[in-house]
């Protein structure tokens, strides 16, 4: 409560004056929109096995998981880390993507996080994201101002959520609330100096939604997963909460010991699927109005390296999930583990551009016209047209 | 107190501690030289700390101790995580390291010798994230970091490379060439062996990429495959099966896993056997000039801007080539920097940098091990654990979130109100800041409503959130 008094001092409005909440209940800026990145190059092929490929048990060795319980169809499966997300699956509420990739062809990871979230064709030639970049022209953004409905579940930005519009950030703290007399004078100092106000402004607004007595975090790079998840509901589910959030999650290099049926990877996914089912049920009846899409920067070698791990690929999967989202399939044009058929010879080879299907969600779940998806958002991706179909509304 | 000092403690420095700006005095540069030319003793905190070998051992017997536990009978004794118990218990290894750094970061004299050796030890990042490396951490940066500041770069390289930390995080011990000895003992013995020996690719991507050319330093996929088929057998004693040989937790080198025969590695033929030839390969690509402009790059977005200017990052890459590398020469450019000296702070601290500079301003760093690591955490920037082998990043828009932001705030209110009999908050102000003090914050400070909440007002300035 001492953040509230704060806030209607020193900005001279409480929160919820400045959102004029159900001027806007329309579809267009009623959706949810989560991008979920994962850091280090998930594996495709163990998170999508292709057990019905004539050449994965033999190309993958002892990696292989070659009887999975949790099939999608004749040729693919999920991990068995991945039970939720095969029950969202069942429930038509799923799309999972193969054979995809951004248009990234090198194998630094930070290149590929980098060319994942600029949203251009190059590593570093953006300073911005194209979430953020986005935002601009969002039907969403029109009543509202951007640090309202966007939000990073991180203290700090990641790349595709960085630019020249505003962002808010919010994480869990264990610190003990700073009170509201010094941060009235903590927002006067920092009057003539607007990169810090718009920062300290954000982050008290945001504070006030998203602490659900939550309290610490784990250590593990995962730890802290489903608790972020959970929390990102929470700012997402209100009428005149956020609509676009970003959550992170590191620990995907498996170069060493990777395990198949069980091991690592799999304790890995098992976090990242109960995490993403925490973020369903905290969104509640707002889940039918979300999507939510899982992405890294590449994928890993075909075969088994010499530590019983994959080193950095190509190609991989990746995922649609949400209430809203036109789901129970998947989109892969297979091209074969067959040597001839992969990338380099090493690698699974790309059939699938992720810009396309970032600008299939975002044209028919956001409202973003296609021009602005060619011109602003996704620059010179006239080659990657936008998936259709991927959600249940046209 | 000019400001040229205030730049000198607080842009190289680590923060001014009371009494540092006049210590200072009238040639800043001369104090900043003094601390690159002459060889510094490791401090004795340091020195005390169990080595890289010790603490691999620790690992080694709790992994003992796992397997016997796993291979008794079931019990009721339900036993948690195993990796997750293992790094519960060599964290009081982690946390002595942790707790050294930073007593001797707040107590330093010569800061600036400590921030380069916090830089080295973010450009050769390993992360206590990996159980396997937990307790190793901070051994990098303190074997071979810290005594290889006044030599060459190719020295440091070397030192870093072959760290057993190193060797470890980015998973060479086991890389293993498909046509070594132990490759072809294994497949006369079993027509179907259980797993292919082969390479792992890690290692020598990551030192292609971060720590020597650059992203776009001109290697190709070719060259990050035979440059790991280089570095096959450079290992770590002490393990168990074929990685058993060799004195536990130091350096091995393993014949009969390295690959025979010659590689070309960037355009240049290696014919040398044994360990020899990754050391030749290293040789090389330290005095390469991409190397030199990727540090020169590194340097100067870190002592003058996010967005290097192209100038300061020449001339540092030119003294970088023109001396072969030598540290001392590379650091003197860098202070020689006229844009290293503009008034105006341009760097936006990191929470590393902000809490350094908070306890040095303050004179004060906590007793326990747990707490001296609590803020940095609390802020987002654990000890030893840069989440990628890149390291920290060093640009403002990664740390300057806005709850980034009120975490800071938050933290220094706890702090200021732990410390709140200290000294006066405007002698505290002074002191740090000296004349980069804005006439708004001493307003603020002076006009606070006790001491703790004019302490707070400092750390909080945006003067003293930038550098």
């Amino acid at each position: 409560m001492l953040r509230r008094t704060f806030l209607q001092s020193a900005f001279g409005a409480s929160v919820a004056a400045l959102t004029p909440r159900l001027l806007l209940a329309d579809a267009a800026t009623d959706s949810r929109f989560v991008l979920v990145i994962l850091r280090g190059a998930l594996d495709g092929l163990a998170a999508v096995p292709p057990y019905g490929d004539g050449n994965y048990a033999t190309k993958r060795g002892a990696l292989a998981i070659t009887a999975p319980a949790l099939r999608l169809n004749g040729l693919f499966a999920l991990n068995p880390g991945l039970a939720q997300l095969h029950e969202r699956y069942r429930s038509k509420e799923l799309v999972v993507f193969h054979a995809a990739a951004s248009p990234y062809r090198e194998r630094s990871h930070f290149d590929g996080q980098d060319l994942l979230e600029n949203g251009t064709t190059r590593p570093g030639v953006a300073r911005d994201g194209w979430l953020n970049r986005a935002l601009s022209v969002l039907p969403a953004a029109r009543m509202r101002t951007t640090e309202q409905i966007s939000v990073a579940l991180s203290q700090n930005l990641p790349l595709v959520l960085r630019g020249e519009n505003q962002v808010n950030s919010w994480a869990p703290s264990r610190l003990p609330e700073a009170d509201a007399d010094t941060l009235q004078r903590i927002a006067d100092l920092y009057s003539t100096e607007p990169y810090f106000a718009e920062r300290l402004q954000a982050a008290v607004a945001s504070n006030e939604i998203a602490e659900g007595g939550m309290k610490g975090g784990g250590r593990d790079p995962l730890g802290q997963f489903n608790q972020l998840a959970a929390a990102a509901g929470r700012l997402l589910v209100t009428d005149d909460g956020a609509r676009i959030a970003v959550i992170e999650a590191s620990g995907w290099d498996t170069h060493a010991n990777q395990g198949a049926e069980q091991g690592q990877l799999v304790n890995r996914l098992r976090v990242l699927d109960s995490g993403l089912d925490a973020l369903r049920v905290s969104l509640g009846p707002a889940w039918n109005r979300t999507a939510v899409m899982v992405v890294t920067e590449f994928g890993r070698t075909v075969a088994v390296n010499g530590t019983r791990g994959t080193d950095h690929g190509t190609a991989t999967c990746a995922f649609l999930v949400g209430g809203a989202v036109n789901g129970g399939k998947v989109i892969a044009d297979w091209p074969g583990l067959a040597t001839s058929s992969l990338h380099q010879g090493r690698d699974l080879a790309p059939t699938l551009d992720l810009r396309s299907v970032f600008k299939g969600v975002l044209a028919t779940h956001l409202s973003v016209s296609e021009s602005d998806l060619e011109s602003k958002v996704f620059p010179d991706s006239r080659g990657a047209s936008p998936l259709e179909g991927l959600m249940q509304r046209a | 107190m000019t400001l040229q000092a205030v730049l000198a403690a607080n842009r190289f420095g680590l923060g001014a501690r009371p009494g540092e700006i006049t210590d200072i005095g009238r040639d800043p540069r001369e104090w900043l030289m003094r601390q690159v030319e002459r060889d510094v003793a490791v401090p004795q905190v340091i020195r005390a700390l169990p080595s890289s070998a010790q603490a691999f051992e620790a690992y080694r017997e709790l992994q003992e101790m796992r397997r016997e536990a796993r291979a008794e009978p079931a019990s009721d004794n339900k036993e948690r995580d195993p990796v997750a118990n293992v790094r519960q218990k060599l964290a009081p290894l982690y946390l002595d390291q942790v707790a050294a750094r930073y007593q001797v970061a707040v107590a330093s004299t010569d800061p600036f010798r400590e921030r380069l050796v916090h830089f080295w030890s973010n450009h050769f990042a390993v992360s206590a994230d990996k159980a396997l490396v937990a307790g190793l951490a901070g051994t990098l940066e303190n074997e071979a970091i810290r005594p290889h500041l006044s030599g060459s770069f190719a020295e440091l390289l070397l030192a870093a490379e072959s760290h057993p930390a190193m060797i470890l995080y980015l998973d060479n011990q086991g890389s293993i060439g498909p046509n070594s000895m132990l490759a072809q003992r294994a497949s006369r013995r079993a027509r179907k062996a259980e797993r292919k020996l082969d390479i792992n690719e890690n290692l020598a991507r990551e030192i292609l990429e971060l720590h020597t050319l650059g992203v776009n330093g001109g290697y190709t996929q070719a060259d990050v495959t035979s440059f790991a088929r280089v570095l096959t057998g450079w290992s770590v004693g002490g393990s168990r099966g074929p990685l058993a040989e060799g004195k536990p937790g130091v350096f091995e080198f393993r014949e009969n896993m390295h690959e025979p025969g010659a590689q070309t590695v960037v355009g240049k033929r290696y014919s040398e056997s044994g360990g020899a030839q990754a050391k030749a390969v290293l040789n090389d690509l330290a005095r390469h000039p991409a190397t030199a402009n990727h540090v020169a790059t590194k340097l100067v977005r870190h002592f003058v801007a996010d967005e290097p200017p192209l100038a300061a990052v020449d001339h540092v890459a030119k003294v970088f080539r023109d001396t072969n590398g030598d540290l001392p020469s590379v650091h003197r450019a860098v202070i020689e920097l006229p844009q290293a000296w503009e008034a105006a702070p341009r760097k936006f601290k990191t929470p590393h940098e902000f809490v350094i500079s908070s306890f040095r301003a303050l004179d004060f760093v906590p007793d326990k091990p747990l707490q001296i690591a609590a803020p940095f955490q609390l802020l987002g920037q654990r000890p030893y654990t840069p989440g990628s082998p890149a390291g920290w990043p060093d640009t403002a828009a990664q740390w300057d979130g806005p709850d980034a932001l009120l975490k800071r705030i938050e933290w220094a209110t706890q702090l200021s109100d732990r410390l709140r009999s200290r000294a006066k908050p405007l002698d505290i102000a002074a002191q740090s800041l000296g004349e980069a003090l804005n006439e708004r914050t001493r307003t603020a400070i002076s006009r606070a409503a006790s001491a703790a909440q004019g302490t707070t007002l400092l750390l909080a300035s945006p003067e003293f959130m930038r550098r």
